[in-house]
């Protein structure tokens, strides 16, 4: 469904990515997995249009992408739930959920707010109060909610259990594993090396803008290499 | 006495806020300062009085066509002297300063098209009804049901319509509505001529209010904005409206129990104090100035 190659992003002379190669395909979870600064967040960022690619092409559902302006990649069903959340703080849950749905003319919407508020039953209760109330884990909710009130076909969740509570995060992958199941394609950033692969299919390494290793989330996860470095040395098991 | 000069500051103010809400909105989602939007404010002064005199179109149609004139002037500065600079690695002062130079282009081409002397609208709204101790004119019950409509409309448009959604989220963050599908290019060219139009409307009524068109009137009227701008909280749309109240009430009180000659200084001594007690103005919250 999305393939990247040769992905070259630099904030000037800094290049972030330097030339990284991967693929999602339809139906399933990836993984990008790395250490703070490994350009995780710029690789989500240039495939969101948020920053444009020096070189390489992204490629979603056959079309070239890379240099797309964010409104145009949400169009094509690519939604991101940015680092950070980005919960509009003065507007409410409910027109932050509104908002999500900003592109779509299908009838559809009003089941889908039916299906967030199902899923996610603090979003209704709280609705007409101010995005900017709610804790951490519930702004997760909501900005994950909000993404999949544009109903995509590939969901870019970038860091979504940064700086939760254990038992929110073990909830909030929980629901990622569902909306998988329901049809979406996800692809998942994450620190939480632990957490992701044991909901991933397929997994990256990055480190320092390069893929240094990848494979099923099982070989992945079976690696010294990232046994060592990313699930806290080799007698820990996934 | 007092009420009849509440009247009075009501409408002023009312003018005001106008003004100022052109101010807050760019301010509120560019978070800039538009210092051409005074000069836009007299073009859509004269547009409307030369549109009254030379087409003898009624005073609807006139502020229509300000309206527009103002709108397509944004569209323009947008263009010229807002765009060219977003995004580039630009001193967060260069809008201000680009706008400035679209200011003082404008009031020179008022001089050249329109000349340097004061013009009036013909008298056709002299007038007046009385309510007991009160005489209110026809002109100030126009500028008070225009322009409270205006507020009216566009705080219905901002909370409840799906463009006036989408323009308040890039206000509050346009990288996050630029991800949620919003264009935001478009939002904003929106947004500058939607202010604009704001502007010339109300160019048209203070115009109508004290009789007096020129090509300098931008400038006091502008700063007027401005103080209003900073009064109510950056960006902050209530802010704006009751700014603008407050500042009219406050000119025309120190006129009708004081010297007229310190209306300004009064008005301007109130805003000092106001700042002083709430550094952030009447709504703007400490950690949210800009909008951000």
């Amino acid at each position: 469904m999305l393939k990247i190659e040769g992905l070259v992003t630099g904030y000037g002379s800094i290049k972030a990515l330097k030339g990284i190669d991967l693929e999602v395909p339809a139906g399933s979870i990836v993984s990008l997995i790395g250490a703070n600064g490994a350009g995780k967040t710029t690789a989500m960022k240039s495939l969101s249009g948020l920053l444009k690619p020096e070189s390489g092409r992204i490629i979603y559902k056959g079309k070239q992408i890379q240099g797309l302006a964010p409104h145009k990649i949400v169009s094509l069903g690519i939604s991101l739930v940015p680092e950070g959340r980005n919960i509009l703080s003065q507007m409410t849950i409910l027109e932050n959920l509104e908002m999500g749905a900003y592109q779509r003319k299908d009838g559809q919407v009003a089941a889908d707010l039916r299906s967030v508020f199902n899923r996610f039953p603090v979003l209704e209760e709280r609705k007409n109060q101010l995005g900017g109330t709610l804790s951490g884990g519930q702004q997760q909710m909501l900005a994950i909610g909000r993404a999949m009130m544009a109903k995509p076909d590939l969901l870019l969740l970038d860091e979504p259990s940064m700086g939760l509570a254990p038992m929110v995060v073990a909830d909030i992958f929980k629901v990622i594993k569902e909306i998988n199941q329901e049809g979406a394609t996800v692809l998942l950033v994450e620190q939480n090396v632990r957490q992701a692969l044991k909901i991933a299919h397929y997994a990256y390494v990055l480190e320092t803008g390069k893929i240094v290793y990848n494979g099923t989330a099982e070989e992945v996860a079976a690696n010294p290499r990232v046994k060592e470095a990313y699930l806290g040395g080799s007698k820990t098991t996934v | 006495m007092f009420w009849q000069q509440l009247v009075n500051g009501l409408t002023l103010g009312s003018t005001y806020s106008l003004i100022a809400l052109g101010y807050t909105l760019i301010m509120g989602v560019l978070n800039i300062v538009n210092m051409a939007h005074g000069e836009i404010f007299m073009f859509g002064a004269f547009v409307g009085l030369l549109l009254v005199t030379h087409l003898k179109v009624n005073i609807f149609v006139a502020m229509l066509g300000a309206a527009l004139t103002g709108a397509i002037l944004g569209i323009i500065l947008e263009r010229v002297a807002l765009r060219p600079l977003r995004r580039k690695a630009v001193s967060h002062l260069a809008p201000l300063i680009s706008t400035i130079g679209v200011s003082i282009f404008l009031e020179s081409v008022a001089l050249k098209l329109f000349g340097p002397q004061s013009r009036d609208f013909p008298s056709s709204f002299t007038a007046a009804f009385e309510f007991g101790p009160m005489r209110i004119s026809l002109v100030q019950i126009f500028i008070l049901a225009v322009s409270f409509s205006l507020m009216l409309v566009l705080r219905f448009w901002l909370a409840k319509t799906k463009i006036g959604k989408a323009l308040r989220a890039t206000a509050e963050n346009i990288e996050t509505a630029n991800l949620l599908g919003v264009n935001t290019n478009k939002i904003i060219v929106l947004t500058v001529s939607l202010a604009s139009a704001l502007g010339s409307v109300a160019g048209v009524l203070v115009g109508l209010s004290f009789n007096a068109v020129e090509p300098t009137m931008g400038i006091t009227m502008g700063l007027k904005g401005l103080a209003v701008l900073i009064l109510g909280g950056m960006g902050n749309i209530t802010g704006a409206m009751l700014g603008g109240l407050i500042l009219g009430i406050a000119e025309v009180f120190s006129v009708a129990y004081g010297n007229s000659s310190y209306r300004d200084a009064v008005a301007f001594g109130m805003i000092i104090v106001i700042l002083f007690i709430r550094p952030q103005g009447l709504f703007g919250s400490r950690d949210q100035q800009g909008g951000k």
